[in-house]
């Protein structure tokens, strides 16, 4: 399947009696056509628009494994959407899962921190370890506490600022730490989502009075006041305009070398942009596994080349 | 294969051209181009409305008209009263007062109790089949006429075990009708309204937000208590505004449960409890004994009591609209949460 412009053949029944500008071209989408390679935009070093970002120089000397998975099967009821997917996933690092809709990205994404648990019909099969502990036998709530979550629509909780980051601080145990001895956490970790110098005089406003970029980046920062090990971002710029979005991409390229970040991504720029390492997925199955360079520039495998020059998904 | 449609364009009758670069003033869609049955509902839908508005301007200034030619501020603050002769009848002091304890004592039992029932059916609700049959269960109570609730609380209350409740003869027979036991009845009244709201606050808040609690390692209990409950609470307040304004106006109850006896009776020695021990009466039951149906028949002071009635159940509804109001300023509004769509 391949996408092309229709040519246009007559441009004068085209044009607006009032000189109005042109409507684009009609786009036409052919489904009986081979799968033939298009154009590719190249997306190697020195070309993409991301490739001015700064790379790991260490990229072949891996950081400490934080989470492996081992044969990770997931299904919903008959249906398995993940299929014997192995990974490892490194502090310092930050792998991006790309593939085309319902490939189980998100669902592999769920299933690190047991969300996929809430969804009666959900099993899983395979190993999923942190720093070598299998999580099943790890509290749930301890367990999300290290591995903590962003969504694909910021959902800032409706109270004030600091409270949705002292939110994730509060509420653990038995007794309730007095707010002033929360401040420099919250603080800090308004800081490190690099929403402090925009809000730091209205922390007691509604967080929902917020820009969607800004509540976002709240969402980041009470995922970090947690102080979690592994950040999972489920396509966490997809409602965002383009300024919040790369104001968040330089702000996980800034996290990724504190924890380890899996983000998963429909924008293969992006992936490129920010992941060192990619996965591509496909009906389940995990395709390709590498070095985003690897992924965009060598791609192994056919699918994985047809995906990320554009020729389905 | 997509193809390129060969049908010729479906005739659209005279539509207009939309306005030049020239032209300033904007082109509004014509009623006069629907067809004949759109402009017929067209009509009853502007009718019907400007009716409803018409009666409901049309009771509250009827009853102003009636109630303000004989309502006197020593009417509300004198005792009524068993007199023939109408100067000596008093106010309606005891009614007022009974409306107020009769409102507070069925919504403190009430809004617990639904906000805990919406909140297990929409955050639990497991098995199934029981998370039916509690929604169904309300829906009988809601539906079910209140001097049938009344009757039942009658002799519900009446049992020996609830003689701390109301009043107990020297034989051990159990009166059954008191503040109390009336106010529990009532707060069946007012309970559907506060669940329904709580429910349906709860399942609009999208199912991300709940997530989002649960990926910072919080538990479900923490997650009802800072994150969900706070969200609904506008629509808690709304649905007890609106149970409020329900149980002010019932009769029935306040007929079979609470004696709607002229003045507050109390039992007992200990203050406060005493009063929710004893008998008393209402608004609603003022108006009707004092209404031409009634024994008293002092219809100027019926109109007067229906007026004051009339006032307290308008203010408990646009108190409604400003908490929904207030809500929304302070984005606690359930469908601002993850609005950003």
């Amino acid at each position: 399947m391949i996408i092309e412009p229709e040519p246009m053949t007559t441009t004068g029944d085209r044009s607006d009696p009032r000189g109005a500008p042109l409507p684009p071209p009609v786009r036409r989408i052919r489904l009986d056509e081979p799968a033939t390679i298009a154009n590719a935009p190249v997306v190697g070093e020195g070309a993409a628009p991301g490739s001015s970002r700064m790379r790991r120089a260490t990229l072949r000397t891996h950081g400490p494994e934080r989470m492996t998975l081992e044969g990770l099967t997931v299904a919903y009821g008959d249906n398995t959407v993940v299929k014997g997917v192995s990974l490892t996933i490194r502090q310092g690092e930050v792998l991006a899962l790309i593939g085309p809709s319902g490939c189980g990205k998100t669902t592999l994404l769920r299933t690190l921190n047991r969300l996929t648990e809430l969804t009666p019909s959900a099993r899983r099969g395979g190993i999923i370890r942190i720093d070598g502990h299998d999580i099943d036998e790890l509290e749930v709530t301890a367990l999300r506490r290290r591995v903590s979550m962003v969504f694909q629509q910021p959902n800032p909780f409706p109270m004030s600022i600091f409270d949705n980051v002292a939110y994730a601080l509060r509420e653990q145990g038995s007794k309730r730490p007095a707010t002033r001895t929360l401040e420099p956490y919250v603080h800090e970790a308004l800081q490190r989502a690099g929403l402090w110098e925009e809000i730091k005089d209205k922390l007691d406003h509604p967080a929902l009075r917020l820009s969607g970029g800004q509540q976002q980046r709240l969402c980041i920062a009470r995922a970090l006041a947690a102080r979690p090990e592994v950040l999972l971002m489920d396509e966490p710029c997809s409602a965002l305009d383009p300024k919040s979005t790369q104001v968040i991409e330089d702000l996980i390229l800034e996290l990724r070398e504190e924890l380890a970040v899996v983000i998963v991504t429909h924008n293969l720029q992006q992936a490129y942009r920010v992941g060192d390492d990619v996965a591509f997925m496909y009906l389940g199955d995990l395709v390709e596994y590498g070095a985003a360079e690897q992924v965009f520039g060598a791609p192994r495998a056919e699918r994985t080349r047809d995906y990320v020059r554009g020729a389905f998904g | 294969m997509a193809t390129r449609s060969t049908l010729p364009p479906l005739p659209s009758p005279s539509a207009p051209v939309p306005g030049g670069p020239g032209r300033k003033r904007r082109v509004n869609e014509s009623v006069s181009t629907w067809r004949l049955t759109d402009r017929i509902g067209y009509l009853f839908m502007w009718a019907a409305g400007l009716l409803l508005c018409a009666i409901g301007i049309g009771i509250v200034l009827f009853m102003a008209l009636k109630g303000l030619q004989y309502l006197r501020p020593s009417l509300l603050v004198s005792r009524p009263q068993a007199d023939l002769d109408q100067s000596k009848s008093g106010g309606f002091l005891d009614p007022l007062l009974g409306t107020v304890i009769l409102t507070i004592v069925g919504i403190v039992i009430a809004t617990p109790l639904a906000v805990a029932s919406a909140t297990w059916v929409v955050e639990y609700g497991r098995p199934r089949w029981l998370g039916r049959a509690v929604e169904s269960g309300i829906e009988i109570i809601a539906g079910t006429p209140d001097i049938v609730i009344a009757v039942f609380g009658l002799v519900l209350f009446q049992q020996g075990i609830f003689g701390w409740m109301s009043f107990t003869a020297q034989g051990g027979a159990v009166f059954g009708r008191s503040f109390l036991t009336a106010g529990s009845m009532m707060s069946l009244i007012a309970l559907p309204m506060v669940f329904a709201s709580t429910r349906e606050g709860l399942q609009a808040i999208p199912s991300h937000v709940r997530e989002a609690s649960y990926a910072l390692g919080k538990t479900k209990a923490a997650t009802i208590r800072r994150v969900l409950l706070p969200s609904v609470r506008a629509n808690i307040s709304t649905g007890a505004a609106l149970g409020m304004g329900r149980i002010a106006g019932d009769t029935a109850i306040v007929v079979v449960l609470l004696g709607a006896s002229l003045q507050l009776d109390p039992q007992g020695d200990v203050p406060g409890l005493k009063t929710l021990k004893g008998t008393g009466g209402t608004l609603t039951s003022y108006v009707y004994n004092n209404s031409p149906a009634g024994e008293g028949n002092a219809p100027q002071k019926a109109y007067s009591a229906a007026f004051v009635l009339l006032l307290i159940v308008i203010a408990l509804n646009f108190a409604v609209d400003l908490v929904a109001r207030r809500g929304s300023a302070q984005g606690i509004e359930t469908s601002r949460l993850g609005a950003a769509k």
